[in-house]
């Protein structure tokens, strides 16, 4: 089955999108939208640094993506900045690095286009192996600091009084995020990885009357958009990563519109139902 | 009380920030059953006191202590819900632990907002919100509740209402209270000790010697007059909004009057004299007492 090309691209994402809709559901929470950027440009410092050393991409990546989301977090607690001034200072000075690094290497010749937009019609069993190993890993992890982590979000003071440790939940969604980062950047590229984790997660919010389910709701946002966007993709001969985000800006689209509105209805209004049927009984 | 192993303990507690002492010198304890109030004008350390004792900040000076395996219950001075969260009432009780169905009702019935359970928590008032705030925090059945200004955007009425929950919450479950508050007059009632903050612990003891202490009085200036009026009063009648007038014996009467057999015991000139006298002249006064507590209450909701 999955000596199809087309197969796999499908495979690894919809793995991508099932864990991207969950953690991009707490980058739109936290407004961390430039975080996720950040991270993605310092992607190119790791391949950079993965050709050098010789490793493993995804692993090299997933360094870099770590270690940028530590030294944010150290320079938080001294800062005389704001975040989003540190998160420009890290984005941009890792994107620099990488691309005087690679400079440095005249040997390598690496495919820019490919990393920018990503590859997802040339993913190997390896990498959905990769992809849904880290993914499921991901979402398993999530699902244990979901409440230090949510409550955090809240109110980070409120989650340390009642002695929820919101400092280590934090700490494990950077953790979280970097391998987010260094397992879909084949797929859709460092360009446009935010746009997989906040696009579906917007379009989510429209329907969701909770936190668990928007990170639902996201998840199959996403998922919907990588099988649109991959049929498109074909149907059209466009690149497919950027189809792909397109097909889920038109499902936001759509939820912003009237037709998005009636969904929204029938969704709560089932959800009205269900609850006047519990007081009924109860 | 001192017998009892204490649920939080401040030693010579202080926090220092770019040189300047916020607060310095704290000696605070809190055990279980008791109601401990914290008051003091705007950036008299009351809160960031209460941030030590929750473990929010370390002090920078002396030791904070806590039981192990307290259970915290924290109502925060400020807390704004992103409009990007969808967040329901329900979902809200179970923020930080997971309370079954009877103990989240229990709380929302407590707290008289049982009809919200379903509602956006973005969408409450002012008062509505507070009244979660306090839900969520009991739902969990702490052994220690801190409450930093939990009236805030209350009515008069509303928030000895409140205060009287507090008490309520306290008898049932039997935790300790950490209250802060700035207008002692209304939380006096509910309170067992006042600890009285400016910088550093300006006095403390029952609340009616808090509130007739000359360093209280030094802080408050005129409103510290109000304090004990009202205090007293509250123990006796209250004026409702529409007019009508709740007894301390849980009675509402059109009127009040001295003889009506509900009145114990009456204010005399705010000062801390009280005399089991009928005063030919009490309607009037004790309206006016009453209308006079209301505007601090107000403007001490806008400070």
């Amino acid at each position: 089955m999955l000596d199809d090309f087309f197969t796999r691209a499908l495979v690894a994402g919809l793995g991508v999108a099932l864990v991207a809709g969950p953690l991009g559901c707490f980058i739109i929470w936290r407004r961390l939208a430039y975080f996720g950027d950040t991270l993605s440009h310092a992607a190119l410092l790791g391949v950079a640094l993965a050709f050098l050393l010789e490793v493993n991409v995804t692993l090299a990546v997933f360094a870099v993506s770590a270690m940028i989301s530590l030294a944010l977090l150290a320079l938080q607690k001294r800062a005389t900045l704001s975040s989003d001034a540190l998160l420009g200072l890290l984005s941009h000075s890792a994107l620099a690095l990488g691309l005087v690094a690679l400079a440095f290497m005249s040997w390598v010749r690496i495919d820019l286009m490919g990393l920018l937009f990503g590859d997802i019609l040339a993913v190997s069993k390896i990498d959905i192996a990769v992809i849904w190993t880290g993914g499921i890993a991901v979402l398993l992890v999530l699902r244990l600091i979901w409440r230090p982590l949510f409550a955090a979000t809240v109110n980070a003071e409120l989650a340390e009084a009642e002695g929820l440790n919101p400092d280590r939940a934090n700490l494990i969604f950077m953790i979280l995020m970097a391998t987010v980062i260094a397992i879909s950047m084949k797929i859709v590229g460092v360009l446009l990885i935010t746009a997989m984790l906040i696009i579906p997660a917007a379009t989510a919010r429209r329907f969701a009357s909770g936190p668990e389910q928007m990170a639902l709701f996201a998840a199959i946002a996403g998922m919907l958009a990588v099988v649109f966007g991959l049929e498109g993709s074909l149907t059209w001969d466009t690149p497919s990563g950027p189809t792909i985000v397109v097909a889920a800006l038109g499902m936001f689209l759509l939820a912003m519109s009237p037709i998005g509105g009636l969904i929204a209805r029938l969704v709560h209004s089932g959800r009205d139902r269900s609850e006047a049927k519990g007081r009924t009984s109860s | 009380m001192t017998a009892r192993t204490p649920l939080i303990s401040l030693t010579q507690a202080g926090v220092e920030r770019a040189g300047r002492w916020l607060v310095r010198g704290i000696d605070l304890t809190v055990c279980q059953g008791e109601i401990v109030t914290l008051i003091g004008p705007n950036g008299s350390g009351k809160s960031t006191t209460a941030k030590m004792a929750l473990g929010i900040i370390k002090p920078d000076a002396g030791t904070a202590h806590r039981a192990s395996g307290l259970k915290i219950g924290y109502v925060p001075q400020k807390l704004s819900i992103d409009w990007t969260l969808p967040l329901t009432v329900a979902r809200f009780m179970r923020l930080t632990s997971a309370p079954s169905a009877a103990e989240v009702a229990h709380a929302l019935a407590a707290t008289g907002i049982t009809h919200l359970a379903n509602a956006i928590v973005r969408n409450l008032s002012g008062g509505e919100f507070q009244r979660a705030l306090l839900a969520r925090a009991i739902a969990r059945k702490p052994d220690l509740l801190v409450l930093d200004e939990p009236v805030q955007g209350v009515d008069f009425a509303g928030q000895i209402a409140l205060y009287d929950l507090v008490r309520k919450i306290r008898d049932d479950i039997g935790c300790g209270v950490l209250l802060i508050s700035h207008d002692l007059h209304v939380v006096m009632a509910a309170t067992d000790r006042v600890i009285c903050l400016n910088g550093h612990i300006c006095c403390q003891g029952t609340p009616v010697a808090v509130a007739s202490s000359d360093e209280y009085r030094q802080l408050f200036g005129g409103q510290a007059d109000a304090t004990l009026a009202v205090y007293e009063h509250h123990h006796d009648h209250t004026h409702l909004p529409d007019g009508t007038v709740l007894h301390a014996d849980g009675s509402v009467t059109e009127h009040c009057h001295p003889d009506d057999g509900h009145h114990q015991v009456h204010p005399d000139d705010g000062h801390h004299q009280v005399h089991p006298g009928h005063g030919r002249d009490h309607p009037p006064r004790a309206s006016a007492t009453s209308d006079a507590a209301a505007r601090t209450g107000a403007g001490g909701d806008n400070a």
